[in-house]
């Protein structure tokens, strides 16, 4: 962070809750990024996600009830793929955060936080559908967007869409 | 000897000597039967496809299966530039194409430095809440079919046609308008627009009293939707639920006004929310009262927003649009208040390209269905039809 320089409320409002966080999880999380569009910190241990998620939830001075958004992301020059995480607590404390999780591009997985937050359910099935990375013990994990038989996961930046669908000519 | 079903018994085996009815065996185990609903049927108001385990009437587990409409928005937007994606952000949910554009529009200037002309902030809320009417009205039309309620549904086409003329006046396009620019506006709107959509206002508002009186006070409607489906606030909460479905639960929770943008700070205006005198707060009346209610407070804003809005005088509605549409490098996620919830677009940009690298669509109906699975359990199948009208889904932004 530059010198000097002042941020908005509701981004002192997330590094307050940052703070928190890093104070029970300290090398678990990274440092906080405070950028003013979507301040945000990312979670190097994915094992620890899930209770970091249960933390985040149900402290008193942290209760992000609200999971606004969970959005898959393929970081190809990191040979990663991650997920972005919306957090809020919606009319308990109203600040916000995002969260940050990547595994390994092919073959990785991360835990589920769907027994967390109810929304995380979908959006962890539809991550997984268009990226391809794993959210162990999820409920049921199975593709949501796609055909239960489609091969690859189209939103990732090398995707090759297959030439041929039970006898349909896919590329037109 | 027959077989029977006696209320209160399950099924039962029963034989006849003379007058008296004989119980020979009781609690019979009856046969589950898979029952598939849609993706061809009227009452997913779409192409969604329930797969419900019954047992007689009742629905023991209903799994919905979504998809039938997938039509990429994500991998296109990582293909166009920023401007482009408007269109595409229109046929997300297809009833209420200016609130994504509004939804959209605003998350790109969250990375861009511009300063947007105040008359187009006022035209940007004037067309989005329009569209809201527009929108409500074939969400409370449909919701009556579904319950067998034809007459409310012709008098919410019949004025809703209203509105799309309106902005057909404005943009050139019944539904699928690409009127709001990343920046500004596609045209400014015609001159005599706001004498019209004040006429319309006049027109519109005892129609709203109407409305409530024909459908919402019907008794055979409150008998189908009153105390069915509850879902408790906490819950909803958890389920990310937002919009009219939310504040069906109770909770007062209203982007416009928790997370403001554009000028609905300066708008004075309700946020509806049921007190749980005329249904059970939570369940499917609650929510379609919300819908009814809020349209009222929609006409409110917009009256403001004519008063308000600065003269035409030269104004030019791209004055703030971008040339070239090439954001600072970060990340952004913004949303707003559309007809059935928070539309949130999580975008990525590397500062460099005109194309982002990621754009996702949070879509609100998305969030509402996945609760679908719990609020079926136990359910009488044409309760069921209840409870998915009640959500108000658009296939089109669940499917994306």
């Amino acid at each position: 962070m530059e010198e000097g320089h002042v941020l908005s409320h509701s981004v002192q409002q997330s590094a307050a809750a940052y703070a928190i966080i890093h104070d029970k999880f300290g090398d678990a999380v990274t440092a906080f990024d405070a950028n003013e569009t979507m301040p945000f910190f990312e979670v190097l241990d994915t094992a620890v996600w899930p209770e970091i998620a249960l933390f985040m939830r149900d402290n008193p001075k942290l209760k992000f009830n609200y999971m606004a958004c969970l959005s898959g992301v393929d970081y190809q020059s990191e040979d990663k793929v991650g997920i972005v995480c919306n957090l809020e607590s919606l009319g308990q404390l109203n600040h916000k955060i995002a969260v940050k999780v990547k595994c390994a591009r092919t073959g990785g997985s991360i835990p589920s936080v769907a027994g967390v937050w109810h929304t995380a359910n979908w959006h962890e099935r539809e991550a997984y559908d268009l990226f391809g990375m794993l959210f162990s013990s999820h409920p049921d994990m199975r593709r949501i967007l796609c055909p239960d038989d489609w091969e690859g996961h189209p939103l990732l930046k090398d995707y090759k869409v297959q030439e041929s669908y039970h006898g349909i000519k896919v590329p037109y | 000897m027959q077989e029977l079903d006696i209320a209160g018994m399950g099924s039962v085996r029963v034989t006849r000597k003379g007058n008296n009815v004989v119980i020979l065996e009781k609690d019979l185990q009856t046969e589950q039967m898979v029952l598939a609903m849609g993706p061809q049927h009227p009452s997913t108001h779409g192409v969604l496809k329930l797969e419900c385990l019954t047992d007689g009437e009742v629905v023991t587990h209903a799994e919905p299966y979504l998809g039938y409409l997938h039509r990429c928005f994500e991998k296109c937007c990582e293909n166009v530039d920023y401007p482009a994606i408007v269109p595409y952000t229109d046929r997300l949910d297809y009833l209420a194409g200016m609130n994504s554009e509004f939804a959209y529009a605003i998350t790109v200037e969250k990375l861009l430095d511009v300063e947007i002309p105040r008359r187009v902030e006022f035209i940007r809320v004037i067309v989005a809440e329009l569209n809201r009417i527009a929108s409500h009205l074939v969400a409370i039309g449909t919701y009556g079919i579904d319950l067998g309620a034809f007459t409310p549904f012709l008098f919410c086409f019949r004025d809703r046609e209203i509105i799309l003329s309106l902005l057909e006046w404005a943009s050139g396009a019944r539904m699928l308008y690409n009127y709001i620019w990343v920046g500004g506006l596609a045209y400014d709107v015609p001159a005599d627009f706001s004498k019209r959509v004040m006429e319309f206002v006049t027109y519109f508002r005892p129609k709203t009293v109407e409305l409530y009186k024909l459908l919402t006070e019907n008794e055979i409607f409150v008998k189908r939707t009153r105390g069915i489906g509850i879902m408790p606030a906490d819950v909803a909460i958890n389920y990310g639920w937002s919009g009219p479905m939310l504040r069906g639960s109770g909770v007062k929770w209203d982007l416009r006004r928790n997370d403001p943008y554009s000028v609905y700070p300066e708008l004075d205006f309700e946020v509806p929310v049921p007190d749980g005198k005329v249904s059970d707060i939570g369940d499917c009346l609650s929510r379609h009262l919300v819908r009814a209610l809020e349209m009222d407070e929609s006409l409110k804003i917009i009256e403001q927003c004519i008063d308000k809005m600065p003269s035409a005088e030269g104004f030019n509605a791209r004055s703030a649009v971008p040339k070239r549409v090439r954001p600072k490098a970060g990340e952004v996620y913004g949303r707003a208040e559309n007809p059935r919830g928070e539309l949130g677009f999580y975008i990525q940009s590397d500062g460099k390209s005109t194309k982002p690298l990621r754009c996702k669509a949070r879509s609100s109906c998305f969030v509402n269905l996945s609760a679908m699975k719990d609020l079926s359990k136990g359910q009488l199948i044409p309760d069921l039809v209840a409870i998915i009208g009640s959500i108000d889904i658009v296939l089109g932004e669940v499917d994306r």
